[in-house]
């Protein structure tokens, strides 16, 4: 039914007093997520969601009251670095950071860290996680989904809703989505998550949407031509995007001749993925 | 963000890695000054925050304080790369012996810094990498260990370097780790890195390139931006957390979300017109907001047509609709606009525009295809 997390996944939010934080734990408790506590430092004894769900002033408390397993990080970025070290270091598994503009050198280090303890991380800068039906972990907005048998792997956030609903328009239904982030230093890349979806019973093709700067396309192509049995539909944004500049995400930017949208297209299509120029068509060439 | 050669070098200097004596002018005549107190021979380097100075004529070599007031009146007449030289730096010139490359990058792949040198300084490494890739000596560094003396003579012995240079390369290896780590660098980097006749280790050039997510850290590093080096529409968006980037096409585009922004772009190309810009409402955005980013479109005289392309999540479509209301109310400028919305309250949304004189558009591509016969009639 779905890679990373399902129903049984207890979910702990980092931030869950913030005004991002409260607002999505709402919306995932409604999409059927089982959200099992809360942690803001100094908030300790609280409840949110009208006495439904405790608040914590660490992460190991939390994790020992509830038995929490993974956690969802609305910190802002100047303390989220020490938030996901937190989750790590209290023995939570899977981490989904949504925070936008961690700094690159605190993120290294996070990933190093993280890869020592075996911790799954996603994002930062990601919209999530979205299992429809199953599991909600982030701001992915449920209703533009239905379940189903396609897999979708984005750098994106809005652009991947678009393409979700549009997915959802034609009838198709979604295994798992998941957004990687758009940050340059991430925990989880397309190569990851493609090796779960070829894996995975429930899911049969994937949708990879990928945009300019870095070399993560060019992996998963490489990744898609050697190993991945199922197909792969792709969309790579920023065709006309000038070099050197960087295009709202930290991670989208053209660097020394590096992380172009064609190169990368070029690379996706090598591997006999079928990449569309238009989002829009994606459902189009999923049926054929 | 990209800082100036000379401001790179002053940050090297507070970290004690040597550079040549100089000073920043921007006339003519205080580079005459500066190159008398020099002792005459200097180099005038053109500061703009381009690649390729160099071989577009902006770094020469002056003999007297007067060839240097001349090249000075020279140089700061030029553009390289579409930028205007507003300030020269005057270098002591050096009697070289060797030149070489010192960096450190931050490597997206391995999410590591990675420390890199070659034996082939003062030339464009891209090009050093491709021609002679054996040349360039390479050691990723374990950001949780930070940078070890032994990574350093793995590098020494990378690039053949004589032995009795090893101390002072290693100083300022571990100089410039500290110049990286410090000022939250994703660039640092010395080329060339010489050896002088007299044999000691100067710092000739430098780039650093800081990490804007970090720049919170920062706000003495944050006030050495050239806004020069952008347009005023970027600065402005910058003050309102905008993403703007200005393009050279003439269909403005408002949308929410960085990947769309660039998808929009792409779908007018796709459609055969060319995108004013690059802008990035962000998330959640409200009527003031929206109407802050339709100001700035509008303030490029390129632009004939705007594409609104809206896809609500945590944005809701009603607001966006006020937005564009409210800009069109306060501005005089009447340009053709395409809106498509969709996601949360988009119906709410098209309800408020259908008295304004704004096209709709169902799709994407509809959106591309209205807004490039818009611009082109």
């Amino acid at each position: 039914m779905s890679i990373l997390a399902n129903k049984s996944t207890r979910l702990l939010v980092q931030g869950i007093t913030g005004r991002e934080g409260l607002f999505h734990t709402v919306q995932m408790v409604r999409d059927g997520t089982n959200v099992v506590a809360g942690v803001t430092p100094g908030r300790g004894g609280e409840w949110v969601l009208d006495g439904k769900i405790p608040v914590f002033d660490t992460v190991r408390l939390a994790v020992e009251a509830t038995g929490a397993n993974a956690s969802v990080i609305f910190v802002p970025a100047r303390y989220a670095p020490d938030a996901i070290f937190e989750a790590a270091d209290a023995g939570i598994c899977l981490i989904v950071c949504i925070t936008e503009g961690i700094p690159n050198q605190d993120m290294m280090q996070v990933y190093h860290y993280l890869a020592q303890k075996k911790v799954r991380l996603i994002g930062p800068n990601s919209p999530g996680i979205l299992s429809p039906g199953e599991i909600k972990i982030g701001i992915i907005p449920s209703d533009i989904a239905i379940l189903g048998n396609t897999g979708v792997v984005s750098r994106s956030g809005t652009l991947t809703y678009e393409i979700l609903y549009a997915l959802k328009r034609a009838g198709m239904g979604v295994s798992t989505c998941v957004g990687i982030g758009g940050d340059p230093i991430i925990g989880t890349d397309f190569l990851d998550v493609l090796s779960m979806f070829e894996a995975d019973a429930h899911t049969d093709r994937v949708v990879l949407i990928g945009e300019v700067g870095g070399t993560d396309e060019e992996r998963a192509a490489s990744y898609i031509a050697k190993e991945m049995t199922k197909p792969v539909v792709a969309f790579v944004a920023g065709l006309t995007a000038p070099p050197g500049r960087r295009m709202g995400h930290a991670g989208a930017i053209i660097e020394g001749g590096a992380g172009l949208a064609q190169s990368k297209i070029e690379a996706l299509e090598n591997a006999g993925v079928h990449v569309v120029r238009n989002p829009e068509e994606i459902p189009l060439f999923l049926s054929s | 963000m990209k800082l100036h050669e000379y401001q790179s070098k002053q940050i090297f200097s507070k970290y004690h890695i040597p550079i040549p004596q100089g000073r920043i002018a921007d006339n003519a005549c205080d580079a005459r000054q500066i190159a008398q107190e020099l002792g005459g021979r200097v180099v005038i380097k053109a500061q703009v925050l381009a690649g390729g100075r160099g071989k577009a004529g902006g770094i020469r070599l002056a003999r007297t304080p007067e060839e240097a007031e001349a090249l000075t009146t020279h140089i700061l007449g030029m553009e390289i790369k579409g930028l205007p030289v507003h300030k020269v730096l005057v270098d002591e010139a050096v009697n070289i012996a060797q030149e070489i490359y010192l960096a450190i990058i931050s490597d997206r792949e391995e999410r590591a810094p990675l420390m890199m040198a070659s034996s082939e300084g003062g030339v464009d490494i891209e090009e050093v990498a491709h021609i002679s890739p054996e040349k360039i000596s390479r050691v990723h560094i374990n950001p949780l260990l930070g940078l070890r003396s032994f990574a350093v003579r793995d590098l020494a012995v990378g690039i053949d370097l004589p032995h009795q240079h090893w101390k002072s390369f290693i100083e300022i290896a571990q100089k410039l780790w500290q110049v990286y780590c410090e000022t939250d660098a994703s660039l640092v980097e010395i080329n060339p890195l010489v050896i002088t006749v007299d044999q000691r280790m100067l710092a000739l050039d430098g780039k650093v390139v800081l990490d804007d997510n970090a720049l919170f850290r920062h706000p003495d590093l944050s006030d050495l931006r050239d806004l020069d080096a952008e347009s005023p529409a970027e600065t402005e968006a910058r003050k309102y957390g905008l993403s703007y980037i200005k393009m050279e096409g003439e269909i403005g585009c408002l949308v929410n979300g960085a990947g769309l922004a660039m998808a929009t772009m792409d779908i007018i190309k796709l459609c055969g017109g060319r995108p004013a810009n690059f802008l990035d409402v962000g998330g959640g955005a409200s009527a003031e907001r929206v109407a802050v980013a339709l100001r700035l479109i509008l303030s490029d005289p390129n632009v004939r047509v705007v594409l609104v392309n809206i896809f609500g999540g945590i944005t809701r479509g009603d607001e966006v609709a006020r937005g564009i209301l409210q800009a069109l109310s306060d501005s005089n400028i009447k340009l053709p606009m395409v809106v498509r919305l969709a996601g949360t309250n988009a119906k709410e949304g098209l309800k408020l525009l259908a008295t304004a004189e704004v096209q709709v558009a169902e799709t994407l591509v509809e959106a591309g295809r209205k807004a490039v016969t818009l611009a082109s009639s």
